[in-house]
């Protein structure tokens, strides 16, 4: 009895998850393999074939390749700061999550207003006198300056979530490691590199995949900011289950999403993987 | 060259002090040992040393430079920690070369320093293996032998060898003592081990709630104890101490005998247990427990309703509730001020 006891009391949650998570997922994976009553490849290939999907693959990867470094050495750099702070400490990392606390959608749309061409970049840069009038900056012409406007608002909205794993990653590293690495001669950035690093490894694995993932799921950000200028995976499956009525091709849709999630997150479980008896 | 001079160093955390103006000179290439009840600042004081605290007040100088401003990797010192310390991340061999990395040293000389010192510390079959899969005085043989890789000018060690066996705790002593007697270090240890201090100082500073009491070589803290303290720290058992009441010209009287003594208002009479042999007269003591140790006796005893133990040759066996007179040796008695508790 006492062995099973821990089962058991997993069981609710177990259940639950199987109703609201396993059963929805099986009804997706079975959907991208049925076309007409019949199972198929066919939503596959249909959806491969369509000349958006490569650009939306590519959109989304290479989204996904500029924000997360771009976050990973924010984070860190705030997390060290953070960190080392005496006093105020809590204030500041209250202050750093606050856009954790905004919708995607909702950063999307501050953003916007920001770069539309009624928004406040074109009043200073007219203000400024730099341009005559307002210029069409999120138009199809320059999808550089969506990709910029993008990258903007996915950095300013969730670098804060890797941050606070990591300063509480950093919080565990108990400091006597600091004290040794200080006597025995290493300067801040090989303490950073060759102690602090190493031993955060646990908290930057968590912060990683949570981020890589949400950056493969990206999509109110880039519709607020650019429509259907700049498709990605996501937004692609919207406009297949929802404008093109095509349940099978969107199914299909959000197993490559979820194929590349798993892929990345075995990917990061191994380089960042810690031996055992190497743990703190 | 590196001496170490501590000068009036104060340290206080929050409203509490841990030292007290602290003053201390270590000569170059001298062993000196810190010794001391727990929590009497001697971790602090290694720490204000290496740089790792501040000091509240007063400077410490390395070879005649004021460090008390540098970071520690910059004041030539190695640190065996009281915690070790070791890094968990990395495997033995890499924990010992830490130090040699940080200063980019070619691999060969990195190979045969961690080979030398992992030897010396008996280590040398565990290189390849994680702190996590090492026993405590394992990872404790780890840290001093990080420390002993840099051949720094000056080693600060905090109880390095607290967590060995007696047997390894012998050896590993004796072999620390002629690695860094060979290569010239200066060398603060603390130790809570009496015998350690003893057998490894050229001089012992004995602490007491912050302060140091006495700075002499071990048998000058034996022999003839600053203060009160130390001869009730140092010896197993420690000294003993009796009321003592003026006779009259430099004449005291202790249970009813009469000695020389200072010419001072009030003292306490002191003398050591193995400084004691039976005699027709001297301080009368009713035997309580008799402890038979091999080479000699210990006897616990009441003289004058005060507490006192005696070493006696083996051969005494003594039974309790016996009545003996336990004559001190008359150049051993030692005299304590009352009011101030240091030496007359
Ligand atoms: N960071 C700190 N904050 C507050 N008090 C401290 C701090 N570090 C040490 N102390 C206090 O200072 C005193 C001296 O501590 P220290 O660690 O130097 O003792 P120690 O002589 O090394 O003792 P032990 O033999 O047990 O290691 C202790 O009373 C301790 O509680
Ligand atoms: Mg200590």
């Amino acid at each position: 009895m006492p062995r099973l006891l821990p089962y058991l009391l997993l069981l609710p949650a177990t259940a639950f998850l199987c109703l609201f998570f396993l059963y929805p997922f099986v009804q997706v994976a079975h959907d991208s393999v049925m076309r007409n009553g019949v199972y198929t490849l066919e939503n596959f290939s249909r959806m491969a074939g369509h000349w958006k999907f490569s650009t939306a693959f590519w959109n989304t990867m290479i989204l996904a390749a500029v924000v997360v470094p771009i976050q990973l050495a924010m984070a860190l750099t705030m997390a060290s700061i953070v960190t080392k702070l005496q006093r105020g400490r809590s204030t500041i990392l209250y202050i750093f999550a606050i856009p954790l606390g905004i919708s995607d959608l909702a950063a999307g749309l501050i953003w916007l207003s920001v770069f539309e061409q009624s928004g406040f970049l074109n009043s200073l840069l007219v203000g400024l006198g730099i341009v005559d009038r307002p210029i069409l900056l999120l138009g199809y012409q320059n999808t550089w300056i969506i990709f910029i406007a993008i990258v903007l608002a996915e950095v300013w909205r969730a670098t804060a979530i890797m941050m606070v794993i990591l300063v509480a990653g950093m919080g565990l590293i108990p400091k006597e490691y600091g004290e040794a690495a200080d006597v025995f001669g290493a300067s801040r950035w090989q303490k950073f590199r060759r102690v602090t690093l190493p031993m955060l490894k646990p908290s930057l694995q968590t912060a990683l995949i949570l981020r890589v993932i949400l950056a493969f799921e990206v999509f109110a950000v880039v519709v607020a900011l650019g429509g259907t200028q700049l498709p990605v995976l996501m937004s692609e499956t919207y406009h297949w289950q929802f404008a093109m009525q095509e349940r099978g091709v969107a199914a299909a849709f959000a197993m490559v999403i979820l194929g590349v999630s798993v892929a990345f997150t075995i990917l990061i479980l191994r380089l960042l993987h810690v031996p055992k008896g190497a743990r703190v | 060259m590196a001496v170490i001079e501590i000068k009036q160093v104060a340290k206080t955390f929050g409203s509490f002090t841990a030292l007290h103006s602290v003053d201390l000179t270590i000569a170059d290439q001298e062993f000196m040992v810190l010794l001391g009840a727990s929590g009497c600042g001697k971790t602090t004081l290694l720490r204000i040393i290496a740089g790792l605290e501040t000091p509240t007040t007063g400077e410490v100088w390395i070879g005649g430079r004021r460090v008390d401003h540098l970071p520690p990797r910059e004041r030539g010192i190695a640190m065996v920690f009281q915690n070790y310390a070791v890094f968990p991340h990395l495997t033995v061999f890499e924990n010992i070369a830490f130090g040699l990395r940080m200063k980019k040293m070619d691999q060969a000389e990195v190979t045969r320093r961690v080979n030398r010192t992992a030897e010396l510390m008996h280590i040398e079959q565990l290189l390849k293996r994680y702190s996590g899969e090492l026993s405590g005085g394992q990872r404790q043989r780890v840290a001093v032998a990080r420390a002993l890789a840099m051949e720094p000018d000056v080693i600060l060690m905090d109880e390095p060898l607290s967590n060995l066996d007696a047997l390894l705790r012998l050896e590993m002593r004796a072999e620390l003592k002629g690695v860094l007697a060979e290569s010239k270090t200066t060398t603060i240890y603390v130790t809570h081990d009496q015998v350690e201090a003893m057998s490894l100082a050229d001089r012992i500073s004995v602490m007491n709630g912050g302060r140091i009491v006495q700075a002499a070589n071990p048998v000058e803290v034996y022999r003839n104890p600053a203060a009160r303290f130390v001869g009730s720290f140092i010896g197993n058992p420690p000294m003993n101490f009796l009321k003592a009441e003026p006779a009259g010209a430099g004449k005291w009287q202790v249970a009813g005998q009469v000695f020389d003594g200072p010419a001072a208002a009030a003292a306490e009479f002191a003398i050591r247990p193995e400084d004691l042999h039976p005699a027709e007269a001297g301080l009368p003591a009713e035997v309580r427990v008799v402890e038979p140790l091999g080479p000699h006796t210990l006897i616990t005893a009441s003289v004058a309703g005060q507490p006192f133990r005696a070493v006696l040759e083996s051969n005494l066996l003594p039974a309790p509730g016996d009545m003996l007179r336990l004559a001190p040796v008359p150049d051993r008695i030692r005299w304590f001020d009352p009011a101030t508790q240091s030496a007359l």
